[in-house]
């Protein structure tokens, strides 16, 4: 399968009467993202802005971060299942409006939302500090169940990056990359000397308000899959979580994959890249069993020598973590895991929950119990009402000086494990 | 925390979901429980049937403590 | 500022005394720089100065440590020095263990910066590593240049109390204190280059070791449970409705102690989790799910167990760091003790 993405560059977003993107800018008609969301009765009120790099604003509480893209060639659209019709995407070719996004925030549970910085010490932390994002503030109806709310600042926030997607269309990208993945046999074929890859990605899957979605399906009724790491980059992944922000996969993050793009950087050169798993990370332990098992049977069945295995969020799933990484190295799989720790304020704690001899090859996306102050910032697009109730704040977190004391955990996708960022710890 | 106060020289039972967890930390005495959520319970089940259910998990972990190990166990 | 007073500490072999043979010499000051305090000296340029160095041999501290400790410490602070350094020792494991131990006690005797340098097998490093800094060196004195350059700045860095960044980033032996930093590449590349490496049987270092776990021994059954105490405890957070000690919903610093005295079932109007690491909505409806009083009461009343302790403990096992969980149970397992508890049911979700 072959994708082709053209990378249109977004320096700027601005407001405007005209929603398009010319010369790098992205405009923007607040009304049009409104109209999106008066197809939905569920929300009382939506209001638009725009973050830019090195502006003092903070956005919180952040719940998801979309990045706008647009298929213009071959079978499909983006999100499939969920805003276009089910149809294998991940072949011919798909625009992105790189440097921007979809920030969609508003609060749903509270605690379980998210801050970015776009300046200061906490925009070091998180990557959507260096994208131009335009914001969708949601207040849903009184009286809704909190998963109905989820689900539709959730819809939302995938509409307007579809629509944002579209209006590159027509734009000539800046740059244009190909990615193309083999079939088992072709592979074997043409590169006979080099180590067989795979990518075992597990998706956060603990229940409600805790998904993940695969083509529109709930990632916690699936058994493991194979997937194709192209239909990744089409929206085939997205995510529906309100957990701890920190580690929690964005739909941004699965769009923009780092493991999937390293690897296709070495492939055909150091290793093949031969296949990408999806697993899940359920509440049952007959579930982590089941799923772990088909895993390594997947890894075992596909001929592969070694493969990256993400995690996503903490605690029981270290479990799943362990339990894949355990399995899939008894059938002689060599496995490298990317995790992050949660080794206490101090750093002098035990960072995982689960351990194993086998998990000997360990990349961290760094302590998220670490603590940091965050400065009082001009701005806030949302509201500062949850920052000592969200994960990794506490009480009587905000200083005499406006600013603000968490842990990492508060910021979204600082120690995101997938390896999206430089952030570790030793 | 199963191992400060078995250390104390109190006899613990756990009643968790994610049993591996528990023998990683060290707990000695390890009853299954039914999912993260609702360890002791099924929201899917009627009331009574739930309390039922809830009950047997109990009566399990009351028997753990009564059982002599020398090892860790889970009580299946 | 005045340049910053260092004392250094090496053996009879860097004094140029002699090898084996001269290994039982006794503890000797010298003003100002020793054999290889001139290269640190270069390294401090006009930040710091070696007023003075230690020598003493390896026999005679690994021998008479009690007596050589002691009269070391007094010639140390006779220089009133703000820093001391020893070694570095590279795989000398006498030396090693010498430069660690008097550090050490350089340390907590006059509460002033210390550091040394060793390779990492030395057994010094081993024994010490989580006590003070210790850069890790080459295995050989081929690599003093090398240790010089790692270990001079952080010397700097400690006298003047700055802050001290990452063992990967400083030069010294992981001291099991996780710390932050930014690697110049991203995780996704740093995992796939350790996978080709490990695919090749080359080595490569993990960023996280596997720990190993303590045990303890189980304690023995309860003999008569229907004339025992019961408590219950649970890290399914657990508190009356509104979180009124403010337990945090992940990460939590603290525990509750609440009264469950003639609570008959818990209710979803008079309690609720704190929990943020799971959907709370079925323990909110239902907080007999993570914590069973309904059914405890029941088996009290039939005579199944004596006596459901009056108080449970709780706190939020989400991200809470093992050490807090630790802290918290040591101190409520006291008060079960004392209550004369005869068993406890931990709940977890």
């Amino acid at each position: 399968m072959k994708l082709t993405v053209g990378y249109i560059d977004i320096h700027d977003i601005q407001f405007s009467n005209e929603s398009k993107v010319e010369n790098g800018v992205l405009y923007v008609n607040p009304e049009d993202i409104k109209a999106l969301a008066s197809e939905d009765e569920n929300f009382a009120s939506v209001s638009v802005d725009i973050a830019r790099p090195g502006e003092s604003v903070r956005i919180t509480p952040v719940k998801d971060v979309i990045e706008p893209r647009v298929k213009v060639e071959g079978p499909g659209g983006v999100f499939p299942g969920v805003i276009s019709k089910v149809d294998t995407v991940g072949s011919g070719k798909t625009h992105v409006l790189r440097g921007s996004a979809v920030v969609t925030a508003g609060p749903i549970v509270g605690f379980q939302e998210g801050i970015i910085d776009m300046s200061g010490e906490g925009a070091k932390y998180t990557p959507f500090s260096k994208t131009n994002n335009l914001v969708i503030v949601c207040e849903t109806k009184d009286g809704l169940e909190k998963h109905v709310r989820e689900e539709s600042i959730r819809m939302l926030g995938l509409k307007a990056a579809a629509f944002l997607g579209e209006l590159g269309r027509n734009v000539t990208p800046d740059e244009e990359k190909v990615y193309e993945t083999l079939t088992t046999k072709e592979g074997m074929e043409k590169y006979p000397n080099l180590p067989r890859v795979g990518y075992v990605q597990m998706l956060q899957s603990q229940g409600l308000m805790h998904d993940t979605y695969v083509y529109g399906v709930d990632a916690k009724k699936t058994l493991s899959t194979i997937i194709n790491p192209t239909e990744v980059m089409d929206g085939a992944i997205v995510s529906g979580n309100c957990v701890s922000a920190c580690d929690k996969n964005t739909t941004y993050h699965h769009q923009n994959n780092p493991v999937i793009h390293d690897l296709f950087e070495q492939h055909g050169k150091t290793l093949n890249f031969c296949a990408m798993l999806i697993t899940n990370e359920n509440v049952y332990l007959a579930d982590k069993q089941r799923s772990s098992d088909w895993t390594a049977k997947m890894c075992k069945f596909l001929s592969l020598d070694g493969i990256v295995l993400t995690q996503e969020g903490f605690g029981n799933p270290d479990t799943d973590l362990i339990m894949n990484c355990k399995k899939i190295e008894e059938q002689g799989v060599k496995t490298v895991i990317v995790t992050d720790e949660y080794a206490g304020r101090d750093g002098t704690s035990q960072s995982l929950a689960d351990a194993d001899v086998r998990a000997d090859a360990v990349v961290t996306g760094g302590n998220a119990n670490e603590v940091i102050t965050l400065p009082k910032l001009d701005k806030v697009i949302g509201t500062l009402a949850y920052v000592d109730q969200i994960a990794g704040g506490f009480e009587n977190n905000t200083q005499e000086d406006g600013s603000i004391v968490v842990e990492l955990q508060a910021i979204t996708g600082a120690t995101n494990e997938m390896g999206f960022n430089c952030l570790s710890a030793r | 925390m199963v191992k400060e106060i078995e250390r104390a020289g109190i006899p613990v039972v756990h009643i968790c979901t994610v049993t591996p967890i528990s023998m990683t930390v060290g707990a000695n005495r390890i009853v299954p429980a039914i999912a993260i959520p609702h360890p002791l319970g099924n929201p899917a089940l009627s009331h009574d049937e739930e309390k039922a259910l809830r009950r047997h998990i109990v009566e399990k972990a009351l028997k753990a403590l009564q059982t002599e190990v020398t090892e860790q166990t889970i009580f299946e | 500022m005045s340049k910053i007073r260092v004392v250094h500490y090496i053996n009879q072999f860097y004094a140029q005394i002699g090898g084996e043979e001269k290994a039982d010499i006794k503890p000797e000051l010298r003003e100002g720089v020793v054999g290889p305090g001139t290269a640190f000296q270069a390294a401090f340029g006009d930040e710091a100065e070696i007023v003075a160095t230690v020598i003493c041999g390896d026999s005679y501290f690994s021998e008479n440590t009690k007596v050589a400790q002691p009269e070391i410490i007094e010639m140390v602070k006779s220089c009133k020095p703000d820093l001391f350094i020893a070694g570095p020792a590279f795989n000398a494991g006498r030396y090693g263990l010498a430069c660690a131990t008097i550090s050490n006690a350089v340390k907590e005797e006059l509460g002033i910066p210390v550091l040394t340098g060793m390779y990492e097998e030395n057994p010094g490093a081993d024994m010490f590593k989580d006590k003070i800094y210790i850069v890790a060196t080459k295995n050989s004195a081929a690599g003093m240049r090398d240790a010089v350059k790692k270990m001079a700045p952080l010397a700097l860095k400690l006298a003047k109390g700055e802050a001290i960044g990452a063992s990967a980033e400083e030069g010294y032996i992981p001291n099991g204190v996780r710390k932050n930093f930014f690697e110049k590449k991203r995780g996704s590349e740093r995992a796939v280059e350790m996978l080709l490496a490990k695919l090749a049987g080359k080595p490569f270092v993990t960023e996280y070791p596997m720990p190993a776990f303590d045990r303890v021994a189980p304690n023995p059954a309860v003999k008569d449970l229907a004339h025992a105490t019961v408590a219950l405890v649970t890290s399914g957070g657990i508190v009356p409705k509104g979180n009124p000690d403010h337990i945090e919903s992940s990460s939590a610093s603290k525990y509750g102690e609440y009264s469950i005295e003639g609570v008959q079932e818990l209710t979803s109007e008079g309690w609720e989790t704190a929990h943020g690491g799971y959907d709370p909505v079925y323990a909110n409806e239902n907080p007999n799910r993570v914590l069973p009083v309904d059914v405890m009461r029941d088996l009290e009343k039939e005579g199944k167990i004596g006596k459901l302790y009056p108080y449970f403990y709780t706190t939020v096992g989400n991200g809470t760091a093992v050490k807090n969980a630790v802290g918290f149970a040591s101190e409520f397992a006291q008060k079960l003790k004392k209550d004369q508890v005869d068993a406890v049911v931990l709940t977890s979700t």
